[in-house]
């Protein structure tokens, strides 16, 4: 298929439907508004397809938690404090092992925050805002062709696991245009949906979609299969980009919209004979920790750029396991670094290290 | 050997935790029935919810879906949009169609969506111990209004029934109680309309079932059935307040 200029929203919806996603649930946020109104023009027009406008991201997630027990590819998008509202029903579909797939074009915050591109539901996004022992994948594209390949790839491993997966982008990668092409997935083997509600025909036992576990014994015996999953999810599914790391005295740690501002620092620094690079998390749950781990025996120090006041900054710390400074630069609010920033902060880290 | 009566198929075999007197087991054989009659109950997906009868799950014969509090309107939803030619219900108490999930109940109603709710008010907080509903009456006492509900602190009771028949999507909303054989007859009537409403792709359709709490009322079941009828149905009238065969 030929590559095709879009707008970052539209290019996910794109992605979803293009993987099998027939329902959309959403409500009104910016930065993701192009997603749910390209949704609503595309859905009605493929057969069984439906968008349906909730009456809040409570209402639009609970409806995701409905029609993923039936069986369907769905998913839902929203922005930061919308998706603060989410966390009740991620925390439902993540303890009824249901597949979806949930979109986060984030903001800054918190609270209404402003609606410029941000990177602080880093935490919202991997420790689970939900209540309870729960996990998801979280990837984090920093390209258009990215955000699509990971959408699309998404649907298969929220379908794989029986979990939700969120895709977090930012104000720029909803927002902005490249192109992108849709390829097909890779082709996981993917297991029958056969414990989704979709009628007994009075042939089989029901199928009950639940969260609930009265008896405590039950609710650790579960807990303690979902932990087998996760675990599973953290051994098969982690993600990262290595830029010149290989001989870099300072490895920059940045993932999105940050990690393609990080990318040229590195390429200025080194420009400069600073050996500068980076390692980009494309999951942010699971954390790329062996990459972490790999550079901590030849760098010096490391850098945790993000726009935040510093989150992803703590997963970095655990992983090196307090084997190297860690530094963090940050700019939040939807104020974005420049590669002159970070660069600089290199250089203040060099001289230190010097 | 006649058989006089049978347990519906549309239960399972289940022992359900009721209460004894509790009327909630009266409405789940109600809706049992009307699945089997209507011979619906291989393709329904029920929705349950959070409150005394969020193990409903267990207790009904057919697929089903427990929600979190007050989201069942929204779950079903979701589910009717992906299965349009099943039978979708939801089972909800007062706190959780009344309180909290207030937003879902009047926003499914109000897109139409073609799914039947049972709504059982029994004027309190099961579950959790016999708090104040925002359906408790005035002066009722309960583990949240110590000195009796109080307009100035807790307002009016909701009458949902009526508030819902305002909203044009609902088509068809009617208020029954199970406090006597006669009345336990219009109830599953009325059920039986609303799912029918619901498979001829009408809209939706709520049956709001006045039902009894000894424990938490702190009487016995013979008496909660009596203080049901004297005090419940003055202020909740029983009913049908809108029908799609309205205006033909």
């Amino acid at each position: 298929m030929a590559k095709m200029l879009m707008k970052g929203n539209e290019a996910i919806g794109a992605a979803a439907i293009q993987a099998g996603c027939k329902f959309f649930f959403g409500y009104p946020i910016t930065p993701q508004n192009e997603l749910p109104e390209y949704m609503s023009r595309e859905l009605p027009k493929i057969e069984g397809g439906a968008f349906v406008q909730a009456e809040s991201e409570v209402a639009a997630i609970n409806m995701i938690y409905g029609a993923a027990g039936a069986g369907a590819r769905c998913m839902t998008s929203s922005s930061s404090p919308g998706m603060a509202l989410k966390q009740e029903g991620i925390s439902y579909i993540a303890g009824a092992e249901l597949p979806a797939v949930i979109v986060n074009i984030s903001r800054g915050g918190p609270g209404l925050g402003g609606i410029q591109p941000s990177q602080a539901d880093y935490f919202q996004s991997t420790r689970g805002g939900g209540n309870g022992d729960y996990r998801h994948l979280v990837y984090a594209p920093a390209s258009l062709q990215e955000a699509v390949d990971l959408v699309m790839e998404a649907f298969d491993v929220a379908d794989y696991y029986r979990n939700p997966v969120i895709v977090l982008g930012d104000g720029m990668i909803g927002q902005m245009m490249e192109p992108v092409e849709f390829k097909k997935s890779n082709g996981r083997e993917l297991p029958a949906k056969d414990w989704a509600t979709t009628g007994t025909k009075e042939e089989r036992t029901p199928n009950i979609i639940n969260s609930l576990a009265l008896d405590p014994a039950k609710l650790e015996e579960h807990n303690r299969k979902l932990t087998r999953k996760y675990k599973e999810i953290e051994k098969n599914e982690v993600r990262h980009e290595d830029y010149k790391t290989e001989d870099a005295d300072v490895v920059i740690v940045a993932y999105g919209t940050t990690a393609r501002i990080a990318r040229n620092a590195v390429d200025a620094l080194r420009e400069e004979g600073i050996k500068a690079g980076m390692m980009r998390p494309i999951t942010l749950w699971p954390f790329p920790e062996a990459a972490i781990q790999k550079v901590t025996h030849t760098a010096k120090a490391l850098l945790s750029v993000e726009m935040s006041e510093g989150q992803m900054v703590e997963d970095v710390r655990l992983a090196n396991e307090g084997k190297l400074p860690v530094h963090f630069y940050g700019r939040s609010g939807g104020m974005i670094p420049s590669p002159d920033e970070i660069a600089d902060k290199v250089k203040e880290i060099i001289g230190g290290v010097k | 050997m006649t058989v006089v009566y049978e347990k519906t198929k549309g239960l399972t075999e289940k022992q359900t935790h009721y209460c004894p007197g509790c009327t909630h087991g009266v409405i789940h054989k109600l809706v049992g029935e009307v699945l089997v009659e209507l011979g619906i109950l291989g393709k329904t997906v029920g929705v349950a919810p959070v409150g005394c009868s969020v193990l409903a799950y267990d207790y009904f014969n057919c697929d089903m879906h427990e929600a979190a509090h007050g989201r069942a309107p929204a779950v079903a939803t979701g589910i009717k949009r992906v299965l349009p030619d099943h039978a979708v219900f939801t089972y909800q108490g007062d706190g959780d169609l009344a309180s909290i999930g207030t937003a879902e109940i009047v926003h499914a109603a109000h897109r139409g969506e073609k799914f039947t709710t049972i709504f059982v008010n029994n004027a309190i907080y099961g579950m959790t111990g016999g708090q104040m509903a925002p359906t408790t009456l005035i002066g009722q006492k309960a583990t949240t209004s110590p000195y009796g509900r109080s307009v100035a602190d807790a307002g009016m009771p909701l009458r949902v029934s009526e508030m819902l028949a305002t909203i044009d999507g609902a088509v068809f909303v009617e208020r029954v109680s199970v406090h006597d054989v006669p009345n336990i007859r219009k109830a599953k009537k009325a059920i039986k309309k609303a799912f029918e409403v619901q498979m001829e792709g009408k809209g939706f359709g709520i049956v709001e079932v006045l039902s009894t709490c000894p424990t938490n009322w702190g009487i016995s079941p013979i008496e909660s059935l009596s203080w049901l009828k004297e005090n419940m149905i003055p202020y909740y009238p029983l009913g049908n307040f809108r029908t799609p065969e309205e205006g033909k």
